[in-house]
């Protein structure tokens, strides 16, 4: 099958104000199929926010695709001409963020500000624009479409108004959704609610999805595919059942294990650590040349620091950067 | 044992007036008691909007309570003057969830945690250079860092920074509003393991707010359940988590995302 976007070696950098160019993204490649969710886990720092943002060229001023390429309905959108990326944001590629009270317009009505994206990609009149809002409002909430679409940002609950952001992301009909930690600002109720309303829109509108995330958890049983980054550079990925159950890369290994479980709760086995990963990812302490996570891995060996491991394939799309798995 | 902490019959009421005049009342907290006792954490878990931070508010005397007692270490905090609340308020401290957003990203690492001994107005220059070396190292940092300001530093970092200034001035009570939930997942765990180490090595005493029942469980002794200002449920974490009762923990237990840990393989150590 075609994949709808791919990414080729991907680099991307950002200057600082003494003038140095500090890589963020170190060639990350990526097929996204039809109607695939694809989870990309990582921490503060590991680049997933940035992968987010260069492919729709968005990135803040001080920030430069250094090399790369991403394909999207037979265009390279690191070359397409300015004209053309817009008409492609938004409407074939939607963003979603991660804090909702920012992202929407205090003093404007929700349907209005959904309407306004519609607007601004479509030549329909008047009735045409209300009908296709009303219908991604149904879309999006069932229940109470005319109510919410009235209500101003700041009567909604913080569930509604993610709904909104992804009536927003939606009303165009585009074929991929990038979304950058939809849910981390939402409480763990609410967050599935929204996780539930992405998988419903698949399966309806067959959309494929990039979700952004630092919370592994949240992937269980959500995502068909899981990448793992670690300072900018794959690590591991592989179908989400598989690596989740048994994830390969010592990194991926430690940062699952340090999740408290609720059966690990304290009782009789009280004051045992939760497993950590010494050190932190800051760029700072990340080696140059090497493999990114050596100083911080336990079962590193000598040629981890030698040279940058490659991605090893285990089968079943399962592919991981660590020399333990080499030949 | 004396409670170090005891709340009876809290209630918070905030009155808002619509633009059309018409006077709304909400009930933020309602007949909410419970004990804590020295060296122990008591865990509030509860979803948003369900009364948790106007609670903690509360404790550390930020805001006043409708009507309610509070008894810390014996004393009714509620009826002291300003004079002698000022005495107690030290030893209760509150930490907030982001800590970028709770340290002045124009103070140097050094300046921050000095500045609770200022305004305490007790100690030499000297003296509080020293403090703050040793809350640094108290809490796992560097002492090179004290020249360092905030946005310098990585998150956990930064929290382990907040930690060391709520340390200060030798709080017996730490209030933690979802202190944790902003933090990376590995941070999360070395964050949590110094919070534990602290209580086995200086006795204190944790409120511990949050909606993640998972750390809620690895850390607390006791859980309350928290729903629209009421605790709806109480009792030790393990009782909480294997016999739950009421509606609102079920439905908290049920979102707890996880992934299957059965088929985890072991990290080696």
């Amino acid at each position: 099958m075609a994949s709808v976007l791919e990414i080729r070696d991907l680099h991307v950098s950002y200057r600082s104000r003494e003038g140095v160019l500090c890589p963020a993204l170190n060639g990350i490649s990526l097929a996204l199929m039809p109607g695939e969710i694809l989870g990309v886990l990582g921490e503060s720092g590991s680049g997933k926010s940035t992968l987010a943002v260069s492919l729709v060229r968005l990135l803040p001023g001080n920030g430069e695709i250094t090399r790369g390429a991403v394909h999207f309905e037979g265009k390279d959108l690191l070359q397409t001409k300015l004209e053309e990326l817009q008409q492609i944001r938004g409407r074939r590629i939607s963003l979603i963020f991660q804090e909702p009270s920012l992202a929407l317009h205090p003093t404007m009505r929700a349907g209005q500000q959904v309407r306004q994206v519609l607007a601004a990609h479509s030549s329909q009149g008047k009735s045409g624009l209300n009908e296709g809002t009303r219908q991604v409002f149904a879309e999006v909430f069932p229940e109470e479409v005319d109510r919410i679409s009235r209500s101003y940002p700041h009567q909604l609950s913080g569930g509604q108004r993610q709904r909104v952001l992804i009536a927003q992301a939606i009303v165009c009909g585009p074929s991929v959704v990038i979304a950058d930690e939809p849910t981390a600002s939402l409480d763990p109720a609410t967050q599935m609610e929204i996780l539930g309303v992405f998988r419903t829109l698949r399966a309806r509108l067959g959309l494929a999805m990039i979700f952004i995330t630092h919370n592994p958890a949240l992937l269980s049983g959500f995502a068909d595919r899981v990448m793992i980054l670690y300072g900018g550079q794959v690590v591991e990925c592989g179908p989400a059942e598989t690596v989740l159950a048994s994830p390969r890369h010592p990194y991926t290994k430690a940062l699952f294990q340090s999740i408290p479980a609720v059966s690990d709760g304290r009782g009789s086995s009280r004051k045992t650590r939760l497993p950590v990963i010494p050190g932190d990812s800051s760029p700072s302490s990340l080696p140059r040349g090497g493999c990114p996570f050596e100083p911080r891995c336990t079962e590193r060996m000598n040629i981890c620091r030698e040279r940058e491991p490659a991605l090893v394939n285990l089968g079943e799309s399962h592919v991981v950067s660590c020399f333990k798995y080499e030949n | 044992m004396q409670p170090l902490l005891k709340v009876e019959n809290l209630l918070k009421r905030y009155a808002k007036r619509s633009l059309t005049g018409a006077r709304e009342e909400l009930l933020a907290l309602d007949s909410v008691s419970f004990t804590i006792f020295p060296g122990t954490t008591l865990a509030v878990v509860g979803e948003s909007g369900s009364g948790k931070s106007t609670l903690a508010s509360c404790l550390a005397c930020l805001e006043s309570l409708t009507t309610g007692n509070i008894w810390f270490e014996g004393k009714d905090i509620v009826k002291l003057g300003e004079r002698a609340r000022r005495q107690v308020r030290p030893q209760i401290q509150l930490m907030f969830q982001d800590p970028a957003s709770s340290l002045n990203p124009r103070w140097s690492v050094l300046e921050i945690l000095v500045e609770p001994l200022i305004l305490q107005g007790k100690f030499k220059q000297e003296e509080m250079k020293q403090r703050a070396n040793f809350l640094l190292e108290r809490v796992g940092l560097s002492p090179d860092i004290v020249e360092r300001l905030p946005t310098e530093l990585s998150g956990g970092q930064r929290q382990r920074l907040a930690i060391a200034r709520a340390l200060a001035l030798e709080p017996k009570l730490l209030i933690l509003d979802e202190a944790l939930s902003a933090l990376d997942c590995s941070v999360q765990a070395q964050i949590a393991n110094l919070l534990t180490e602290l209580q086995s090595s200086l006795g204190m005493t944790y409120l511990f707010i949050t909606h993640d029942l998972a750390m809620a469980a690895y850390l607390a002794d006791e859980i309350a359940v928290m729903n629209r200002g009421r605790i709806v449920e109480q009792g030790p974490a393990e009782k909480i988590l294997k016999q739950p009762q009421h509606e609102t923990t079920l439905r908290l237990l049920a979102a707890v995302p996880r992934i299957t840990r059965a088929t985890l393989p072991a990290v080696e150590q």
